[in-house]
């Protein structure tokens, strides 16, 4: 990564411009999943398991050969299976890795209460903090991917960290690091996208696929995690990734006009009872030999 | 002397009164990171995540032994109506022109079913905010109404708690003492809830 501060301006009596000048220094991060080349060995699942250091869990059938029917709170990283038959006969074997997309817009840190339970860093990573965690799972009603899964021993709600401990030591994630076919691609999001498009070009050049796109959905400001699809009109098929993902439009209610209008009239409660006191001030008893 | 609140009531009173204050503590907090906090005075936020729905069926319970009890002092009638008209000039302190009333007036009648009604809704939302992983992701939709009904039920209830609280302690002086030791002056009842003071007058007497 670039060192933002101490990239050199100016260079005393040196020829010509200062190298380097002027080109991008990104430090957003992204990975991008060519599902197109994806063959389900699921060595990105064990490698997610192996750096985090949780044991395997049970798995459960279900009829195919996904893993078990939806992520949990120490399985960030799962293949989906779904055998499609397409309108004109065709068949297609669709695997999608789920987990986090690390929204730029995250719908999870917008709902969260916590203080310092989820942090976006400069790179793009989406975060939890377990220290900071309170297990409210507001963070699950924000997702518009039904990523966060909640430890009802702990607490604690978990995702994907994106390997953020070894992105900042400079290594790739671990599920980058497994998978033998290639797939899985990590680098500055800007090369990530002229990657996706290579391949994007590639598969509407060189094969059937001629609805073959990337998908970045700007609904939730863009994802630090990618995916080259097939058919990027159905994302759907691909054990239902969302079409068009938003963060929920009552919590942007509830966490923007609601909000200020509440604690507008809780204010102005509290003030007006003081104001109301201070020109009426308290009742009076009239006693009985007041009386007339 | 007279005997406004007997030792049931108060109870059950100040049962709802400190389980509401530290569900609205700890809501509060949940609610704006400003108020937070109000969470780690009150044990750490995962304490106040944990204890803020037992509280709150503790809060309901509460409520329903309140209507229980005071269901017979709490309707509406026309003497409520005509009460509702000179509401003015009560919030005015020109209480002479405001027409006698029993028990309760009809503030404290709306106040009462403002929070009445306002706890159903806090326990049906609340209900489904303690185990929103129990809700499938399809039905993923009423997760945010139920936020959303959930502070809108509360700040319903904040209003009129902080009004009830405001007269209480501050408007009508010898409230709190009712509330806490159960008695209340001759002068004060004749003042404030002749109706009531002249239906028992006579028959529940201390002095």
């Amino acid at each position: 990564m670039a060192n933002g501060p101490l990239e050199i301006k100016a260079i005393s009596g040196h020829a010509g411009s200062v190298p380097g000048r002027d080109t991008s220094r990104d430090y957003s991060v992204a990975k991008l999943i060519d599902v197109t080349t994806c063959i389900g060995c699921k060595a990105c699942e064990v490698a997610c398991l192996e750096w985090n250091g949780y044991p395997f869990r049970e798995t459960v059938f279900d009829n195919t050969y996904q893993t078990m029917p939806d992520l949990a709170w120490n399985y960030y990283n799962l293949i989906r299976f779904n055998e499609h038959v397409a309108e004109d006969g065709t068949f297609s074997w669709l695997m999608r890795k789920d987990g986090c997309l690390h929204c730029a817009d995250p719908g999870c840190l917008k709902a969260c209460p916590a203080d310092g339970a989820i942090v976006q860093y400069a790179n793009g990573i989406v975060d939890f903090q377990q220290d900071h965690c309170i297990g409210c799972q507001y963070c699950v009603t924000g997702c518009p991917f039904n990523i966060p899964k909640f430890n009802s021993e702990t607490k604690k709600v978990h995702k994907c960290t994106l390997c953020s401990d070894r992105v900042g030591a400079g290594l790739e994630p671990a599920c980058i690091k497994a998978c033998p076919t290639g797939c899985l691609h990590f680098g500055t999001k800007e090369d990530m996208l002229v990657l996706a498009d290579q391949r994007v070009t590639q598969l509407k050049e060189h094969s059937s696929h001629k609805n073959a796109g990337v998908y970045d959905p700007s609904g939730v400001g863009g994802t630090h995690v990618m995916y080259v699809l097939h058919d990027i009109e159905h994302p759907e098929l691909y054990g239902g990734l969302p079409k068009d993902p938003q963060i929920p439009l009552l919590v942007r209610i509830w966490k923007g006009p609601l909000k200020w209008l509440g604690n507008v009239a809780m204010v102005g409660g509290i003030l007006g009872a003081a104001l109301h006191y201070l020109k009426f001030g308290p009742k009076e008893v009239v006693k009985e030999a007041d009386k007339p | 002397m007279i005997e406004r609140y007997t030792y049931k009531e108060r109870l059950c009173h100040w049962l709802a009164g400190f389980s509401y204050l530290y569900c609205l503590a700890t809501g509060l907090a949940f609610y704006s990171p400003y108020l937070f906090w109000m969470a780690i005075v009150l044990g750490g936020g995962p304490t106040s995540r944990f204890w803020h729905p037992f509280i709150g069926l503790l809060f309901f319970v509460g409520a329903m032994w309140m209507h229980h009890i005071w269901r017979g002092d709490v309707q509406i009638g026309a003497a409520d109506r005509a009460w509702l008209d000179k509401a003015g000039d009560y919030a005015t302190n020109r209480d002479d022109l405001v027409p006698p009333q029993d028990r309760f007036n009809a503030g404290q009648k709306l106040y009462y079913w403002a929070m009445f009604y306002g706890v159903f809704l806090l326990l049906a939302s609340g209900l489904f905010m303690w185990f929103p992983e129990y809700i499938p992701f399809n039905l993923r939709w009423i997760r945010p109404i139920m936020v959303v009904l959930h502070e809108a039920a509360a700040l319903l209830t904040i209003g009129a708690f902080i009004i009830h609280v405001y007269m209480s302690l501050l408007t009508v002086p010898g409230s709190l003492t009712a509330m806490v030791q159960g008695w209340v002056t001759n002068d004060w009842a004749r003042t404030h809830h002749r109706l009531w003071f002249l239906r028992v007058s006579g028959q529940s007497h201390k002095e």
